[in-house]
């Protein structure tokens, strides 16, 4: 069928178009603002000159960033913490999302299992509690404390076990006439099938870890173990001037501190910005996949 | 079916272990620490049942503080503003996407409009400082080429909650676009024909199939969206607020961090985060009801 063009329609799609375009310029300005700001030189980021494109291009703020040795450490802390947190997030969301797709015929305590983690997320002990918990297991200013008390990610163990449940059933029982028992019809035949949602789980579990920054806060004692966004959140957030040693407080004086910040708050995105569009194509897939239900 | 095909259900058990003891230690552990809410508690003694039962003293105490019922109303405010902009929002922009023919167009619209989500509060709080500061910030600077004079958006307590809103919207609105952008592809497109041959225009075709198709997804996300009454964003206000916009902008779960880990008054904190607790669990059963029964939603 041919749709005619009226006048109306016509204005309508180009007003369209435009509101469209218009927003996604708002989701997307004021991060290449930051962006300008970071590579403009100290005085004209001062003089507010910048708007969208750097004035008297300059990376001496990343020079100054990259040369502070709490910048480099927080890095690392969060390069270990999305290595460990990312490993056993995925680890357990598959081992629990599995059996809690089984139907209660085949497996009869998957109803008290699905209540036993579906309340988590329903009721929480709260902020107190839970930094007493950690205290009390001894975690405290370790990795552990980062990504233990997270390990089970409940929302996407639903995710996936519906993504596991529109898998048809017959490729299962084939399994098990074949002999294999559930270990193997698990990682070689569930997990390979469920590339989609797992690529969206991966990258809902690695965003989380990357962009953590109150647990980093309250459960380390020394700012050496901070992640990244605990440590920015100190910096960039709270201006909290005892993490900047006094060599650094003379090279602000060339660098700026809005400058400084700016390129702190880029390199702090900059991951995400990287690994975002080339994953987007899965989670739009994965999510509606895992959400809608028949 | 054949006996055999039956498999034993102990690795099943297997599996769930690991998990279920960090949830257990974890989750339920927390749960446990709630009775310091109703205890005089003092670190020093150290054993969660060492210290002084007080009853009910806790939460009496906080009722007779003068700024409860001011945070109690300031969180609800902000909430209820972010659940229903936040609502309508993403339902308006999925459908004029929905009305794009050009597929990279529309694609390239959704992959920025995704973008913000991904990015941490931190990252998007030191953006909007900068950007929102009455000195040097570009919105102000913006402002001033039509003669209006700075504005302290995050120190003034007139803007501070319309900021709290636009910028948790400008935040979220393009990631929850993509559930009704499902329920839209969902629609049965005979439905758009039938229609065309009845003369109906795109306008009409919206109204009377886009709209209806888009029901069941509308009043699901709009009753789970109850829940969040007294959730009203600790990450965005705690990296935004500072004691001038306390008055506005102090919510529950950033006045529970500032009594309990600042002022280490374990047992006051843990008592308001046990009735925020309480209201949310209340709340969120509510309307998990409430979607089973109109919109046949469940969970798992």
């Amino acid at each position: 069928m041919v749709e005619q063009l009226t006048l109306g329609r016509r204005l309508f799609v180009s007003a369209n178009y435009f509101v469209l375009a218009l927003l996604s310029i708002l989701c997307l300005v004021p991060l290449i603002h930051v962006l300008a700001v970071s590579f403009s030189s100290s005085g004209a980021a001062t003089a507010g000159l910048v708007k969208l494109w750097p004035v008297e291009f300059t990376t001496s703020s990343y020079e100054f960033v990259l040369a502070k040795p709490a910048f480099l450490t927080s890095i690392g802390v969060t390069l270990q913490r999305v290595a460990l947190g990312l490993t056993i997030n995925m680890v357990l969301t598959i081992l629990v999302a599995y059996p809690l797709s089984k139907e209660v015929r085949k497996f009869k305590f998957r109803s008290i299992y699905v209540w036993f983690f579906v309340i988590t997320m329903l009721f929480q002990g709260g902020l107190i509690p839970l930094y007493m918990t950690v205290n009390y297991t001894g975690i405290m200013d370790t990795i552990w404390a980062l990504v233990l008390p997270g390990a089970v990610p409940v929302f996407n163990v639903v995710l996936l076990l519906n993504f596991f449940r529109g898998l048809p059933k017959e490729l299962e029982e084939a399994a098990f006439i074949d002999g294999a028992g559930h270990w193997t019809t698990l990682w070689r035949i569930m997990v390979p099938l469920s590339a989609p949602a797992l690529a969206t789980i991966t990258l809902f579990a690695a965003v989380g870890h990357w962009n953590a920054w109150f647990d980093g806060l309250i459960f380390m004692d020394s700012p050496d173990h901070y992640p990244l966004q605990s440590y920015l959140q100190t910096v960039v957030i709270n201006r909290d001037l005892s993490l900047v040693s006094s060599t650094d407080m003379k090279s602000l004086a060339e660098v700026n501190d809005r400058t400084a910040k700016a390129a702190q708050i880029f390199m702090g995105a900059l991951p995400i910005l990287l690994v975002y569009p080339f994953l987007q194509r899965f989670f739009m897939k994965g999510i509606v996949l895992g959400s809608v239900k028949e | 079916m054949l006996q055999k095909l039956k498999s034993p259900n102990w690795p099943l058990h297997l599996m769930l272990l690991p998990g279920v003891i960090l949830v257990l230690i974890y989750s339920y552990g927390p749960m446990l620490g709630i009775v310091i809410a109703f205890q005089k508690f003092m670190p020093a003694r150290g054993g969660l049942f060492d210290s002084p039962w007080i009853g009910l003293d806790n939460f009496r105490y906080v009722l007779d503080m003068p700024d409860s019922m001011r945070i109690l109303k300031n969180t609800v405010i902000i909430a209820v503003f972010k659940i229903i902009v936040g609502f309508v929002v993403p339902i308006i922009v999925s459908l004029l996407l929905n009305e794009v023919r050009k597929e990279f167009f529309k694609r390239g619209i959704q992959t920025l409009i995704y973008l913000p989500h991904f990015l941490s509060w931190i990252i998007l709080g030191g953006i909007l400082i900068d950007v929102l500061s009455p000195s040097s910030g570009i919105v102000n600077q913006f402002l001033s080429l039509f003669g209006f004079e700075p504005i302290y958006f995050l120190g003034d307590n007139s803007w501070f909650r319309p900021v709290l809103v636009i910028t948790d919207v400008w935040k979220e609105f393009g990631f929850n676009t993509i559930v009704y952008l499902a329920a839209l592809t969902g629609i049965n497109p005979a439905l758009y024909e039938a229609a065309i041959v009845d003369g109906a225009g795109r306008w009409k075709q919206t109204l009377h199939i886009t709209l209806p198709g888009m029901m069941p997804i509308i009043v699901l996300t709009m009753t789970l969206a109850m829940g969040n009454v007294l959730n009203a964003g600790f990450d965005q206000v705690f990296n935004l607020y500072s004691p001038q916009v306390y008055e506005s902008g102090d919510i529950i779960d950033t006045f529970v961090y500032r009594i309990g880990l600042v002022d280490a008054q374990y047992g006051v904190a843990t008592a308001v985060g046990l009735f925020k607790s309480i209201v949310s669990f209340t709340f969120i059963s509510v309307s998990y009801y409430l979607a089973y029964r109109f919109a046949n939603y469940r969970i798992f």
